[in-house]
Order: C-alpha cells, then sequence, then structure tokens
C-alpha cells in the first residue's frame, strides 16, 4: 500500500539559476520591503509627530489672525472648511455622478456620445487638480457666475468661494462616483433586469427600485473613495478658496453667505503654516496634518470595508 | 466641457505666447533669472499697452522634465520590481500585508508628503549632504539650501509608485496560466517565466501605468513647490554631483507659488500659459500611450 | 497479426444495453484503423514506484508504480477524474505548482531520483505538451527558440539558433508550412498548428521523455490525423506518455496501455492485450464502452 512517507510539494529552489537571476530576485524583495518600510515610516513619523503636537483644544478652537501662529488659536475654522468642501463636493457629484453612470450603462445611445462621455470622464480624472483649479478660476471669474463668490467693485468677480471651489470639487470626485456605480451596475447579472421587466416595470422603475438599491455598495465606495480625494487635495483649495485663515462671510442669508465667502480647510492650512507658505508655526501644520492623514485613511479603510462586502450577485 | 476647458485657458494665455513667439521656451535673455522675469511682468505697468510679456520659461520646462523623467525612470522601476514581488515572490502574510501598504502610499494626501518633505528631508540634505564648500562654490548663482531635484524625485516617486503598482500587480496576475505553466514545463525558472512571459504579455497595461504616473508627475503641485525650492533655477547637469542637490521649481509648482498673482493681467496670462503648456503635455501623453499600444496587438498581446 | 477490433456497445431503445463482440469481418482498411505492429519497449527511461498524490488530503492517485520506456508510445487511459493527468503532471514536477498537492512515493529518470534533480533540468528533459494549445504571444521563431534562448549561458545569435529551430519544427512537422514566414505571430496559427508548434516547442530542448497531455482533444479530427502520425514517428526517438479519453486514439497510437480508476492502476501491458484480453474486469467493460 501507499508508502508512508507523506511530503509537502517541493519549491523550486535558487540553487541553479544564473547570478543574475539571483540578484532579480533580491532586487524584488529589496523593493519590496523598501516600500514596505516607506509606509511604515511615514505612518510612524506622522503619529509621532501628530500626538506630540496634537492638543484637544486645537479642534475647537478658531485661528486667530496673530503673527505669532504657534500660540494662538487652533484650526475649527478649517476643520470646519474641510467638511463643508468635501459635504460640496459630494453633493454634487453623487447625483451628477450616478446619472451619468446609469445613463452609459442602461441606455448608452447614440454610441459616438456615449465613448464621448467616458472619454470626458477619464480626461477629467487624468487631469492635474491645479490644471482644474485653474480652470475653475477662469470660468467663474466670469461676470456670469459673480452670484457664486463676490463681485468687488469695478465689476471684477472674485471667482474664489467654497461654492466655486466645491463645483471643481466635484469633477475631483466624480470619476471615482461614475466607476463605483459602473462597476456595481455591470456587476448585477442580466436575468435580474430581465426578470423585472417580465413582471411589467418600466425601465426608469426598474432602474430605481431594483438596479440603484443593488447597486448601493459599489456606489457608497465610490463616493468614499472621492471625498478621500476631495479632503486630500490642496491645489483646488489654494487657488480656488482664497487663503484667508478664517471663514469670511459675504452679505447676505447666512447659509448662502458663507458658501459665498472664502475660508480655508485643513490642507491649505497645512500648506501655509509650513515653510513653504508664510507660517512660521510647523507644530500646528503637525497637528492638522495628523488629523488629515487620519481622516484620509480612515475614508479609505470605509471604502475598503463596503467594497468588500460586495458580493450580493455572486452565484 | 473639456473642450471648453482647453479653450478658455488658451484664449487666457495666448497673448503671453504670442509675444515671445518661440522664445518662451528659451532662456531668460541675458542670462537673468526667471523670477526677476516674472516680477517684472507683474510689476508692469497698469496701461495695456505697456504690459510686459517677456519670458523665457526653458529653467521652469527644463526642472518640469528632469523631476519628471527622474521621478518616472525610478517609479517605473520600483514599481516593476515591487509587483512582480508582489504576484511572485511574496510568502502568503507578507503579500496580504502589502496590498494595504500600498492602499497607505496611495492614500496620503500631496501636503503630507510635502510637509514630511520640508520639514525632514530638506534639512537632512542640506546640512548632511551638502557640505560647506559645496555651498560656497556656487553661492554666487544660487542658494543651496537642501530644496533640491535629489528630495524632489524622491518623494514624487514615492508618489507615483502605489498606482503603478496596483496596475501592474493586477496585468501580472492576469496573464493566463497556460503561458506561465507552458514556461514552466520547459524547464525555465521562475524569475525568467516572469521577466520573458509575464512582463511581455502585461505590457499594455505596464504602459498606461506609467502614462497615468507620467500623468500624475506632471501635475503634481503642492509637494513640489513644498519641497524643491522656489528659485526658477535650471540645475545643470555638467555640475557634477551637485546637480541633484540644486534647486529647482517645475512648472505645476511655479503655478501654485504665484497664484496670488492671477488677477494681474499680464501675469496672470503668463501663468496661464504654463498650465496651457501642462494641459498640452497630459494630452500628449494619453495619445503616445495609445501609440505605443498599438503594435502590441500584433503579437496578441490584448491592448 | 490480424487487427483487434474493439468490441461495440449496442443500444436498442427500451432494452438495457448489451455489449456485443464486433463482426468477424475486417473493416475497410484506411489510413487511420490500420495499426503498425507495436514494438518492444526499448530502454527504460523513467520508474514510478508506489506513487501517490493527494489534493489537500483528498487522494488522486494511490500506489501506481509503472515504467516508462524509450522508443514507446504509453498511454494512459480511464474515465475523468481517474487521476491520469495528475499522474501525468508528477513526472516533470508540475504538480508541485498546486499549492495543495501533497507527493508520496519515488520517482527516477535514468535512475536519477527525480527529487534530487534540480527541477528546472528535470524539466528541460521530460517535455510537456498541454492540452490547450498555448503558443507565447511572440513569433514562431521565438516560441520554438525560448528553451533555446533560456538555457544557453550566454545569449546565443539569431543564426545560430535557426539550425536547431528548423530542425524541431521539421521534427514537428510544422517546416513546410510555415517556413516561409518564421516571425508570424504565432497567435494566428490555426489550431492543430499551434498545437504542433507546441510540439515543436517542446522538442527543440531535445528531451528524453515526451509528455502529452490530451493533446488532440481541441482540435478536429484531420489535425488529430497528423499530430497522431507525429506522435508515432517521435516515439522511435523519445519516450512518449500520453494522456488521452479517446480509446480509439488509444488504440491507434499506443504500444503499452495503463488503464486507471479512481486513481488506481487497473491494468497495464501491450495495447493488443488490455484490449483484446484484459484481464481485469473493470478494465473490460471499460474500453467496451460499459462506462466512462
Amino acid at each position: 500500500m501507499a508508502v508512508a512517507t507523506r511530503r509537502e510539494a517541493a519549491v523550486e529552489t535558487t540553487a541553479s539559476w544564473r547570478p543574475l537571476d539571483r540578484l532579480a530576485l533580491v532586487a524584488c524583495w529589496s523593493a519590496g520591503m523598501l516600500l514596505c518600510a516607506i509606509a511604515a515610516a511615514i505612518v510612524i513619523f506622522m503619529g509621532y509627530k501628530g500626538l506630540q503636537f496634537l492638543r484637544p483644544h486645537l479642534l475647537w478652537e478658531r485661528p486667530l489672525a496673530d503673527s505669532d501662529q504657534s500660540r494662538s488659536g487652533g484650526f475649527l475654522d478649517p476643520l470646519i472648511g474641510t467638511v463643508a468642501l468635501t459635504a460640496l463636493g459630494t453633493l454634487i457629484a453623487l447625483p451628477l455622478g450616478v446619472a451619468t453612470a446609469v445613463w452609459l450603462t442602461e441606455f448608452g445611445r447614440p454610441a459616438p456620445l456615449a465613448r464621448a462621455v467616458e472619454s470626458g470622464v477619464e480626461v477629467i480624472a487624468g487631469t492635474p487638480d491645479i490644471v482644474l483649479a485653474i480652470f475653475g478660476l477662469v470660468l467663474f471669474q466670469q461676470s456670469f457666475f459673480g452670484f457664486l463668490s463676490f463681485t468687488a467693485e469695478g465689476n471684477a468677480v472674485f471667482g474664489r468661494s467654497f461654492l466655486t471651489a466645491g463645483c471643481m470639487m466635484a469633477l475631483v470626485a466624480l470619476p471615482f462616483v461614475v466607476g463605483g456605480t459602473r462597476e456595481a451596475l455591470q456587476s448585477i447579472p442580466r436575468h435580474v433586469r430581465e426578470a423585472s421587466y417580465a413582471l411589467g416595470k418600466t425601465k426608469a422603475a426598474t432602474i430605481r427600485r431594483v438596479l440603484l438599491p443593488a447597486s448601493r455598495p459599489g456606489i457608497a465606495t465610490g463616493t468614499v473613495l472621492g471625498m478621500g480625494r476631495i479632503v486630500g487635495d490642496t491645489a483646488i483649495v489654494v487657488i480656488l478658496l482664497g487663503a484667508t485663515l478664517q471663514l469670511q462671510r459675504v452679505d447676505g442669508p447666512p447659509l448662502i453667505g458663507d458658501l459665498r465667502g472664502t475660508g480655508s480647510t485643513l490642507t491649505s492650512y497645512v500648506y501655509n503654516n509650513s515653510p513653504a507658505g508664510e507660517g512660521n508655526a510647523p507644530e500646528k501644520a503637525y497637528a492638522a496634518a495628523f488629523v488629515l492623514l487620519v481622516v484620509v485613511i480612515g475614508l479609505n479603510l470605509v471604502a475598503g470595508r463596503i467594497g468588500s462586502g460586495r458580493s450580493a450577485w455572486k452565484t | 466641457m473639456i473642450g471648453g476647458m482647453v479653450v478658455f485657458v488658451f484664449a487666457k494665455a495666448w497673448p503671453s505666447f504670442s509675444h515671445n513667439g518661440l522664445h518662451w521656451f528659451g532662456p531668460p535673455a541675458h542670462g537673468g533669472s526667471v523670477d526677476d522675469q516674472l516680477a517684472g511682468i507683474f510689476n508692469s505697468p497698469a496701461d495695456p499697452r505697456r504690459y510686459e510679456y517677456t519670458i523665457g520659461a526653458w529653467p521652469l520646462i527644463w526642472g518640469t522634465l528632469l523631476t519628471t523623467a527622474g521621478a518616472v525612470a525610478l517609479g517605473l522601476t520600483l514599481a516593476l520590481l515591487s509587483s512582480i514581488f508582489i504576484v511572485e515572490f511574496a510568502p502568503p502574510p507578507v503579500r496580504r500585508v502589502m496590498q494595504p501598504v500600498i492602499r497607505l502610499l496611495a492614500a496620503v494626501p500631496s501636503v503630507v508628503y510635502g510637509l514630511i518633505g520640508i520639514l525632514v528631508l530638506v534639512p537632512f540634505v542640506g546640512n548632511h549632504l551638502i557640505s560647506q564648500q559645496r555651498k560656497e562654490s556656487v553661492v554666487y548663482v544660487v542658494q543651496l539650501s537642501g530644496s533640491s531635484l535629489l528630495v524632489a524625485v524622491a518623494i514624487l516617486t514615492v508618489m507615483i509608485v502605489p498606482i503603478m503598482v496596483a496596475i501592474m500587480s493586477d496585468a501580472l496576475r492576469s496573464v493566463p496560466r497556460a503561458w506561465t505553466e507552458g514556461s514552466a514545463a520547459l524547464g525555465v525558472n521562475r524569475w525568467r517565466t516572469v521577466w520573458t512571459i509575464s512582463v511581455r504579455a502585461a505590457r499594455p497595461a505596464l504602459i498606461a501605468a506609467t502614462v497615468l504616473a507620467t500623468a500624475r508627475a506632471l501635475g503634481e503641485a503642492i509637494m513640489l513647490s513644498m519641497v524643491s525650492g522656489s528659485t526658477g533655477f535650471a540645475p545643470n547637469p555638467l555640475d557634477g554631483l551637485t546637480f541633484f542637490l540644486e534647486p529647482t521649481r517645475p512648472l505645476a509648482a511655479t503655478i501654485v507659488d504665484n497664484a496670488e498673482g492671477l488677477s494681474v493681467k499680464p501675469f496672470g496670462q503668463t501663468i496661464y500659459a504654463f498650465a496651457a503648456v501642462l494641459l498640452v503635455s497630459t494630452f500628449l501623453l494619453s495619445l503616445a500611450g495609445w501609440a505605443a499600444k498599438q503594435p502590441l496587438k500584433r503579437y496578441g498581446i490584448a491592448g | 497479426m490480424e487487427d483487434v477490433i474493439p468490441p461495440v456497445r449496442r443500444i436498442v431503445v427500451g432494452e438495457p444495453p448489451t455489449v456485443v463482440p464486433a463482426n468477424g469481418t475486417t473493416p475497410a482498411r484506411t489510413a487511420l484503423t490500420v495499426r503498425r505492429r507495436s514494438r518492444p519497449p526499448g530502454a527504460e527511461r523513467m520508474r514510478i514506484e508506489s506513487l501517490g498524490v493527494a489534493y489537500a488530503g483528498k487522494p488522486a492517485v494511490r500506489d501506481v508504480s509503472l515504467t516508462v520506456h524509450a522508443g514507446e508510445v504509453l498511454a494512459l487511459i480511464g474515465p475523468s477524474g481517474c487521476g491520469k493527468t495528475t499522474l501525468l503532471r508528477c513526472l516533470n514536477r508540475l504538480a508541485e505548482l498546486t499549492p495543495t498537492a501533497t507527493r508520496a512515493g519515488r520517482l527516477t529518470l535514468d535512475g536519477d531520483d527525480v527529487d534530487a534533480l534540480e527541477v528546472t533540468q528535470l524539466r528541460r528533459r521530460v517535455s510537456m505538451v498541454f492540452q490547450q494549445p498555448n503558443p507565447f504571444p511572440m513569433s514562431v521563431f521565438d516560441n520554438v527558440a525560448y528553451a533555446l534562448r533560456e538555457q544557453a549561458a550566454r545569449r546565443p545569435r539569431r543564426r545560430d539558433l535557426a539550425e536547431p529551430v528548423e530542425d524541431a519544427l521539421r521534427r514537428a512537422g510544422l517546416w513546410d508550412e510555415i517556413h516561409d514566414d518564421l516571425d508570424r505571430p504565432a497567435l494566428r496559427l490555426s489550431g492543430g498548428q499551434q498545437q504542433r508548434l507546441c510540439i515543436a516547442r517542446a522538442l527543440a530542448a531535445k528531451p528524453d521523455v515526451l509528455l502529452l497531455d490530451e493533446p488532440c482533444s481541441a482540435l478536429d479530427p484531420r489535425s488529430t490525423a497528423v499530430i497522431e502520425e507525429l506522435i508515432v514517428q517521435l516515439a522511435s526517438e523519445l519516450a512518449v506518455v500520453i494522456v488521452t479519453h479517446n480509446l480509439q486514439q488509444a488504440h491507434r497510437i499506443a504500444d503499452r496501455v495503463a488503464f486507471m480508476y479512481l486513481g488506481e492502476l487497473v491494468e497495464l501491458g501491450p495495447v493488443e492485450q488490455v484490449f483484446g484480453a484484459p484481464r481485469a474486469a473493470r478494465t473490460r467493460d471499460y474500453v467496451s464502452g460499459a462506462f466512462g
């Protein structure tokens, strides 16, 4: 009968490899380990510095216009700025993105238009954020868009406000939402749609009642990823939000006034407080950067968690 | 909408181009510096007929080329080797760790990279890597403070590697097993199999990844403006080792640094000209990527 | 010796199927039904002793022992899942690529234990052709030259490779059809040509043993005939082991046949014996089409 010894499958040894091949193996290992080391270093360093400098009061004190930044105020305003901007951008991107994705997957006629839209989304995804920022500035400085920011004397539209920045942020998040929605919609098997039509539902109703709810995890993943990108984006903020430390309001009804005004976000706050900006408060910069990092990583984790529960349709 | 964007930026940028002609791409006239020129434009008198437009943007372009090319070259090697590592050689526990590592590196915002760069790497380079005599040897031209090409390329590489790794490892994983088994059955060791078969089969994805990474590198403004120095200086390869330690300021960073002046007419238009150049190059990149994929379809590597 | 024709299974609707010996009349002789005389086995190349293979604990091959000789074709037959492919893949240690596989027993090539050899060396002497043709995404020339390039100590020039490539393509019967353009992409060839290309590729390194895993199952009858002819010719130079679920094919080209069932080697012997006068009842049932 069978011999008693059972061995594990032997793995190929490298004894017979040419020296160049062995060098390549070492190189591959080094590359992988290097990346791990860098990631670890970033996390550890930022954690260390962040915890060193982060005091709770920073989170709810408003920044003061003090020439000695290192002892004054916190970053409540930038924090609010980040939240507001992200909310704004997401609010615009979500319906727009879902609608576009639905149109692309469920309708998609005429075909050239669909291809154009697809390429358009890809182009937006590939555009660097400053180009988007500059374009936004150019666009929103037209007098037509005066209602979005405020108009100074001499009819020069300022062009910088939460609203304008929010619009461009929506563009940043758009590709993610579209991508996530499309993937989710495409993974729903055909027979679900056919079953719905067979029951007499119209296409619109099918989309609304059947497909979209089923795509929710995918849409959520895309949205959260987009939010992560918005939170981390600095160029658009610096150019389109003005560089005011505190939220500046523009006359008008309270909320709209705020949105038409300028402010800053965590990202521009970090930028301004580092030696590159005019700030000389690296401690605050570290603290803010730490918060920023935590938020972004948190968002990505959430996106990953939603994404992995997405196998509702796996047969 | 995209068309509108392009048209807009170009319209605003046109005066700058038209005034300078091809000199726009050349070095600043009379050995001046780009910064001086920019300042001159900024301060130009309010009368539209006497706007200053002269600028030779070569130092900025050269800086952009250097940082981008350096980062892409380094990043490509690092990413390719890491992807091969992840797909082929990493033991399962290590493989499970690598995935979050890559996602983490991709998620870090540019400011944070810039912050670490400017508060840690730049002083390190400035104090430890550049000796006093080196500084003195070039002080008549430029200040060597640690804000340098070296740091810029290093951090930029780390920023673009995650994108490339994600795409490349996906592509390497989807090489048909028939090919990898066939190669193994012929007595070819694992590394050679990966290198000759999988890498070849994954080439369209490698190209796509590189194009994407290059676009990202070109457009990276924030981190670079924090780290690469604020002078529009063109590092000179003939300077030997000092080459890596000279400051520079790529196009995108220039836009950010000078963003406040956008409302001043000629200045703004000059900035838009920079943006226009960026736009065009990003577009050309996509074209190049598409063109590079075509010949590969002949040998059955899916596009 | 008279042609041995396998018994046929008669199916009548409404009654259980019966096995009936074929008519005594000899069928019309066509190229495909004429069998050449089976040869006596040559030198022993590989020896398998008490081989057992399990995937994640579930046995796929149990205690199989047989030998592989040069100059003959050994066919492994049996119903799906009987372990013949697993056995084949053990011969060139390809079964190790599956992480959950464990193996017991001893395999030797020309007397050397297969585990003691460097696996890449082993695979150069024992080549394999797969069920689905899998030419690499390169030109025909590069495909055939692949193994040669990888095995050479330094990169050989194209001139040096031209002759071995031509030789391999001739032995595979492909030279006449494609010698005019060796740089065409391999994936543009037809299925039968691709499979012959894979055979040429396997032959290029001059192996001692050639393993074929159902090489014709994805091909049309004409290509199949060409490749069967090819296998018979190749057997005069190498040892050939072929896995097939096509009984007629085994009957046509094999010299010795091993019948496996549920991982066990049920019967091993010359083809005339296994088909004509099987010793085990199960062999008789399988060969006569009662199951499988």
